[in-house]
């Protein structure tokens, strides 16, 4: 595993950006360009990433970057790959679609199967803040149970559609689970990720201090809570392998240090949940956490 | 050379894309424009045309293929119809709005609901807003050579075209057809010039991204066009096709010896009293019904529509400056209101010295069948009206039983 300090200091995330105080996407945005040395080209729906460009005539990021419409990801990723090849320039740069979970999960799901399933040559990221936070913290297929957003008052009653098994099930080659506030994990899959052809899916969740409702110098720290809580587990299925990567594998070997009950302490969008609510947060996130530590063989 | 065949109005489409050298083709079926993309299908895992074929997952994703295609300067093109051109509809305002040089075919039909298969215009009026240059066709040769033409213009202006024909009635329906060589069009139609390279990691930039309203400063302190002068600049290109349209029409005849009239068409129309507009192959039955109307001493003669968007102001005034009535057939309506060619033809001639009363008829909706009997008995009543002094009417929804 790549250490933090042998990350390469690309420099293509300029300084200065307009996404909120504390995002994470400033710091995964290192590792993913750094990974693919600039020579991609972004893809990018209305989303959190979009704010963080910038706009025009101006931009925050030193790589090509083509934005689309919302529900198009996956399939404008497509024609920019098809493009690519048939002029000759398929060498040049990698394409890298990256979206929110929305416009993964929800409105972009249908383009994304289909992209899945023609294993087109490209790598889809999705950057999963559970919510679309970009349009101010409405629910999506990817919010947790128990969470507050503007659409769910009194907390969402399901759970989150698991989009990384969905796209396993289209059997692409490369599935990965990751976390911004882990640069090293994230890079090392973008590297994978990077050597490989084929339609590659890596998902990065993304603490979201304004619409998680906590203190912006506190992303890292509800980020690494929640892989310590085994809400996200970090993993790769390369060619039907499953393994977990990290600290996901660190703590399969021990016991996770945080509960469910910690991580949404702290967190206003779980504000007031009944103990019933966490309880079922912790079933869903134990029943899983044993079928994918039981899957890598531990 | 070229050489004689037949073939329906989707193969003429089909060829002159194969002719045309485009490099990346997205699908998705829907009737009747399905045999379009699977005879390019076909083609192309035989390795006669060798370009990049995209079977996607719906309209909205074809449209969004040739968009990803076209901003990497690769040459796209995809066929739709109906339902279809309506799911793809956020992405036919991207494509304009980016300004990529996209072709689609629209083999016209019906929109749902109630479902229906069948021939009207009602799927690509519905987007003649959106910043696309829109061509309809008169018959198969013309679907051909104004697909080939398509490619030139929008390259040329940075703009997407619609080629538009019936569906079924020319879709479905063998013609004669007379096919250019590939010498012959590689010399109309150059590969697609390079230009500015959009997306190149050694030049990297931020393409489509959020823009405010008014100008603003790049990082060197230049001043930048803001939403309104970007959407200005399309306008303008937009409008440029009134003479680009036509000058490609007229180097298309050069390179394969016909020509189909640039914006507007006529036929019998010079001294016309009476003309019928229309676009399409509604237009060709019209030529029959002015014959017809002439027989039995009314001078009537044919205004064709080929460029719709934009809308060939001067053209149409000039045409119709002789005449007293003009009756426009619409296969589409504005709902609430009236055909969408009767607006804004009243609309060109409002400030025009010489123009025609002009009356508007909707026909053939669905598919319905309109017989140049029904054609000559509406164009005789419109007159009779117009003789005894109306300058305008009620639109006539023509062979509706009530």
């Amino acid at each position: 595993m790549t250490r933090i300090v042998d990350i390469p200091e690309a420099g293509f995330v300029l300084p200065g950006n307009r996404a909120c105080a504390g995002c994470p996407l400033g710091i995964a945005l290192r590792p993913i360009t750094a990974a693919l040395d600039g020579r991609m080209v972004l893809v990018n729906p209305a989303s959190c990433l979009t704010v963080l460009g910038g706009m025009y005539p101006v931009s925050s990021v030193a790589v090509p970057w083509v934005n689309c419409a919302f529900p198009s990801t996956a399939a404008t990723a497509s024609g920019i790959a098809a493009g690519l090849r048939a002029t000759g320039r398929a060498d040049e740069m990698t394409v890298v679609a990256m979206a929110g979970d929305g416009g993964t999960a929800d409105i972009g799901i249908q383009a994304l199967s289909g992209a899945a399933e023609r294993d087109e040559d490209l790598i889809y990221v999705c950057y999963d803040n559970e919510a679309y936070m970009n349009t101010g913290t409405q629910r999506s297929g990817s919010t947790p149970h128990g969470a507050k957003t503007t659409t769910t008052w009194k907390g969402k009653a399901e759970n989150p559609k698991d989009v990384l098994a969905i796209i396993e099930a289209h059997n692409v080659g490369y599935v990965a689970s990751t976390s911004a506030v882990f640069p090293d994990d994230l890079y090392d899959k973008m590297c994978t990720a990077r050597d490989r052809r084929g339609l590659r899916y890596v998902q990065m969740n993304l603490p979201c201090p304004s619409g998680w409702g906590f203190d912006p110098k506190d992303s890292v720290r509800y980020g690494r809570m929640a892989v310590d809580a085994g809400i996200v587990v970090l993993y790769e299925v390369v060619d039907g392998e499953f393994r977990l990567t990290g600290r996901s594998a660190a703590l399969a070997k021990s016991r996770r240090p945080a509960t469910v009950a910690e991580y949404v302490a702290g967190q206003a969008r779980f504000r007031g949940i009944g103990e019933a609510d966490v309880a079922a947060l912790q079933a869903w996130a134990d029943e899983r956490w044993e079928r994918l530590v039981a899957r890598a063989g531990l | 050379m070229s050489f004689s065949t037949v073939m329906t109005g989707n193969e003429a489409a089909a060829t002159a894309a194969r002719l045309a050298r485009v490099q990346v083709v997205a699908a998705y079926p829907i009737t009747p424009q399905s045999p379009v993309v699977e005879t390019i299908s076909k083609w192309v895992e035989t390795g006669e045309l060798p370009a990049e074929f995209v079977a996607v997952e719906s309209e909205h994703s074809a449209l969004s293929v040739c968009i990803g295609a076209s901003t990497v300067g690769a040459r796209a093109f995809t066929a739709t119809s109906a339902n279809g051109l309506a799911y793809m509809n956020e992405q036919v305002w991207w494509a304009a709005g980016a300004r990529l040089p996209i072709v689609m075919c629209i083999a016209n039909r019906a929109m749902a609901a109630p479902w229906n298969v069948l021939n009207d215009q009602q799927d690509s009026m519905s987007v003649r807003d959106a910043g696309w240059v829109q061509l309809y066709c008169r018959d198969n040769q013309e679907i051909l050579d104004t697909t080939a033409q398509a490619f030139a213009i929008a390259e040329r202006i940075n703009v997407p075209v619609m080629v538009c024909y019936d569906g079924f009635l020319l879709s479905h329906t063998v013609m004669p057809v007379d096919v250019p060589s590939a010498e012959q069009v590689d010399a109309f139609l150059p590969p697609r010039p390079r230009g500015l390279q959009v997306v190149d990691p050694a030049d990297p930039r931020n393409v489509g991204p959020v823009v405010l309203a008014a100008p603003r400063a790049d990082a060197q302190g230049e001043m930048r066009g803001g939403y309104l002068e970007i959407r200005a600049a399309h306008q303008r290109a937009l409008l440029s096709a009134i003479d680009v349209v036509a000058e490609v029409d007229a180097e298309w005849e050069a390179a394969a010896g016909r020509s189909w009239g640039g914006l507007v068409w006529g036929h019998l129309l010079e001294d016309a009293d009476v003309a019928l507009v229309a676009a399409g192959s509604l237009a060709t039955q019209l030529t029959v019904v002015a014959e017809r109307l002439r027989d039995q001493g009314i001078r009537a003669g044919v205004l064709g529509i080929r460029c719709y968007r934009p809308f060939p102001v001067a053209a149409v005034r000039h045409a119709l400056a002789g005449a007293g009535l003009a009756c426009v057939f619409d296969k589409a309506v504005s709902y609430g209101y009236e055909g969408p060619i009767c607006s804004d033809l009243k609309a060109a001639l409002a400030a025009a010295a010489q123009a025609p009363a002009v009356f508007g008829t909707v026909c053939g909706l669905g598919g319905r069948d309109v017989t140049v009997d029904e054609l000559v008995d509406s164009v005789r009543a419109s007159v009779v009206a117009h003789e005894t002094g109306a300058l305008e009417r009620e639109t006539e929804w023509l062979g509706v039983v009530r």
